[in-house]
Order: structure tokens, then C-alpha cells, then sequence
């Protein structure tokens, strides 16, 4: 039976292979699959994640920015979803 | 540690405009937690029946409180009016050092917006999902405060309210935060009791499971100032501390001044979103200075010289 899990990173910067600042995990397997690796974070980058065989599924779009809003602050804009399909 | 009338101090408040919180260990005394635990379980019992008969629900778990039992304010009362005595909730309220904290805040007598006593049972196993409390403000830098009063000891791993330091200043809806699970440089409170957090509105926090073998309480009570938070702190060092314009990582910088401060980067502020929250602390000193030409490493300073130096050639 294969079950889904997904990894959520917010990174430094829009790329990659910065590093991550935050992090959230959603177990399809309800813990029959691999776990997360107990460092905190789990992984120091983006690409670290895929190193250990998460498959990214969505990236962040370049900012919008509205006239008079360039500079104001809101949720963390750098999030990136991974996914991994475990057999359980 | 406040100023000796009570009041905080510059630095102090530099502090808070990074952080969203300023923490007071045992700033309560002894004497004050061990009374006011009965008041708390009155004030929430009150509420939870409240709130349980608002839905529909039987609230008989929650007993109506005897005569004369102490009655939490309505919302708009004035905090000298707020628990008159012998409330001990208000006599918490009224030492000198947690007045002297309010006052530097939210200015002399603020009004009563809403409290609540949080009661996590010894092993209670759900918590929160990381939020900010009532809805979205407007951009206006002016806040709310909410103090946060922990009357017994929480032991590290007990299942303290969960924060993030510095996310007071971010534009979120209220429950769009919960999807971070874990942030770099987050908390969870423990500390001993009579411990007094006083937290700006916005800053993000979650209630946590209880997996320790105590009971935990915490008064949480909102307060919103009814004059400008302008210079409302200890000033004395003031002149010292707060800095112009020129004070710019880049050129001249001073190791001494509020910008100082300001230019804190918080665990989960890496990369280049750190300028972006000392614009935002920034904007926040020129409204509690006074001073709108207050600047922390020139970023509003070189944008609005442009703009003036354009509307006068245009002229």
C-alpha cells in the first residue's frame, strides 16, 4: 500500500540550497514510513531534503509586489513542498 | 530590569519592538500566587460556562459562581477599575512593577479589552496550532498588549505557551500561521512562578499539550492604550541611546544606540529578511519616539530623500 508524505521547508532566499528556517511534516503512513531525521531543522537546505530522496512539488513564485506594499511583511515567502511516497 | 520608578527603559524598549515580548522572571510575588489560583478557577469556570451555553451545550460542569465571588470586567472598563479589592487578579495588577510595565506601553489606565484564565489539566494531550489572537490589524503601528501571568512554576518540557520571538511585526491573519510547525528560534515558556510575560498583540503563539504531572494556569489579559504611545517609558537614558539617521551599517555605525538593537536577526530572519523587519521596527520607533525621521541602516531614509528631493524639483 503506498502512503504520501509531505515536507514543508521555508528557506532563507528563493533558492534551494539556502537554509532552512522552518519546517512542517505530514505523515500519510501515520508512522509506518521513515521519519524525519531528528536534527532540528531536518534538513540545512532544500537540496539536502532531495539528497534524501524527498521530490519536490511545488516552489515559490517570485514575489508581487504592490505599489506602496514593496517593503511590508507577512507570511514567510520562501516555501517549498516535497513529497515521498512510502510502501507501508 | 525596569527603571527604579517601575517604568521601562529605552533599551528595554528596544527590545520589545524586536522581540514582540519582554519576559520578568518572578516579578509576582509569593504571596500573590498562592492566593490567586481559587480567584482563577472562579473567573474560569465564569468563562468556560459562558462560552459552553453560547453553543447550546450543558455548562452544569462549570457551577455558577457563589455570591460575592469576584466578577471579571466588561470590555472598555478602565484597568483602576478592573478586580476592585480584595481581588487578588487585581491586586496582581496593581503592584507598582506591573503597572510600571503597562504604563511604558500602553500609557496610564488602559482599557480592559478581554482576559482569560488558561487551565491545562496535568496530561492533557492537544495543543494549538501556532496563531496570532483576535484578527488582522491595520498597518498603523500603534498596539495592544497582552500580559501573560504564569502564578505557579512550569517546569522545561511541562507544555509552556509556545512563541516566536519577532513575528509581532509580520501582516497575518490570525490562523494563516498555523501552517509552520517548527520556526528557528522559537520558545516554549518555563520559568518559575509569579513569572510575567508581557507580549505585543501580533506576536505568534499556540497553547501546548501538558504531558507533566501539574496543572498549569495562566492569566492572560488584554489591554488597549487610549492615549499615543509616545515616550510613555523611563527616559533617562533616551538621549543616550536613540540614534539619527546616520547611523548606517554601511557608513558610521554606533555600537551603542537603539539601531543597535534593531539590527538584532532573530534564528528564523536569515538572508536578506532581516532589512525587511528593521524597516518595519523602524517605523514602529518613529511612532513610540516621536521622531519620524528615525532610521535604521538608511533604507526609509534614502527612499524618502528621493521622494522629497523630486517633489521639490518639481515645483
Amino acid at each position: 500500500m503506498k502512503r504520501q508524505q509531505i515536507l514543508y521547508l521555508w528557506l532563507a532566499e528563493g533558492a534551494l540550497d539556502t537554509a532552512t528556517i522552518g519546517w512542517a511534516f505530514f505523515d500519510g503512513a501515520t508512522g509506518a514510513g521513515p521519519a524525519l531525521p531528528s536534527s532540528e531543522p531536518p534538513y540545512p537546505t532544500g537540496v539536502a531534503a532531495l539528497e534524501d530522496g524527498w521530490f519536490m512539488q511545488q516552489s515559490p513564485s517570485p514575489y508581487v509586489l504592490h505599489p506602496g506594499a514593496e517593503h511590508g511583511t507577512s507570511y514567510l515567502p520562501n516555501e517549498f513542498v516535497f513529497e515521498r511516497t512510502v510502501e507501508i | 530590569m525596569p527603571a527604579e520608578d517601575h517604568r521601562l527603559t529605552t533599551r528595554e524598549m528596544a527590545q520589545f519592538v524586536v522581540n514582540g515580548y519582554l519576559r520578568f522572571d518572578g516579578l509576582v510575588p509569593k504571596s500573590i500566587n498562592e492566593r490567586v489560583l481559587e480567584e482563577l478557577e472562579t473567573i474560569h469556570a465564569a468563562k468556560m460556562r459562558q462560552a459552553i451555553e453560547s453553543v447550546g451545550m450543558d455548562a452544569s460542569g462549570f457551577p455558577e459562581p457563589p455570591p460575592g465571588a469576584v466578577r471579571h470586567p466588561e470590555s472598555l472598563t478602565p484597568l483602576s477599575e478592573c478586580y476592585p479589592p480584595p481581588s487578588v487578579v487585581g491586586e496582581m495588577l496593581r503592584l507598582p512593577q506591573v503597572q510600571g510595565v503597562i504604563e511604558s506601553l500602553v500609557g496610564t489606565d488602559p482599557r480592559f479589552d478581554h482576559d482569560f484564565v488558561h487551565y491545562i489539566p496535568a496530561e492533557h494531550p492537544r495543543g494549538q496550532h501556532l496563531h496570532v489572537d483576535a484578527v488582522i490589524d491595520n498597518r498603523h503601528p500603534s498596539f495592544d498588549i497582552q500580559l501573560f501571568y504564569y502564578p505557579t512554576e512550569v517546569a522545561p518540557g511541562a507544555g509552556g505557551t509556545r512563541f516566536v520571538p519577532g513575528t509581532h511585526l509580520r501582516h497575518t491573519r490570525a490562523e494563516g500561521v498555523a501552517r509552520y510547525q517548527h520556526l528557528l528560534g522559537e520558545q516554549q515558556y518555563s520559568g518559575s512562578a509569579g513569572t510575567v510575560l508581557i507580549c505585543h498583540q501580533a506576536l505568534w503563539h499556540a497553547g501546548q499539550p501538558n504531558p507533566s504531572s501539574q496543572d498549569r494556569w495562566m492569566y492572560k489579559i488584554r489591554l488597549n492604550p487610549q492615549v499615543p504611545q509616545v515616550r510613555l517609558w523611563n527616559l533617562e537614558d533616551f538621549d543616550t541611546m536613540h540614534n539619527d539617521a546616520r547611523d548606517h551599517t554601511f557608513a558610521h555605525m554606533r555600537k551603542d544606540s537603539v539601531a543597535q538593537i534593531l539590527r538584532t536577526m532573530l534564528p528564523w530572519q536569515q538572508g536578506h529578511e532581516v532589512r525587511y523587519e528593521q524597516m518595519e521596527r523602524a517605523r514602529l520607533w518613529r511612532y513610540l519616539s516621536g521622531d519620524e525621521h528615525f532610521d535604521v541602516d538608511f533604507y526609509h531614509t534614502r527612499i524618502e530623500g528621493r521622494t522629497r528631493a523630486n517633489a521639490e524639483n518639481a515645483r
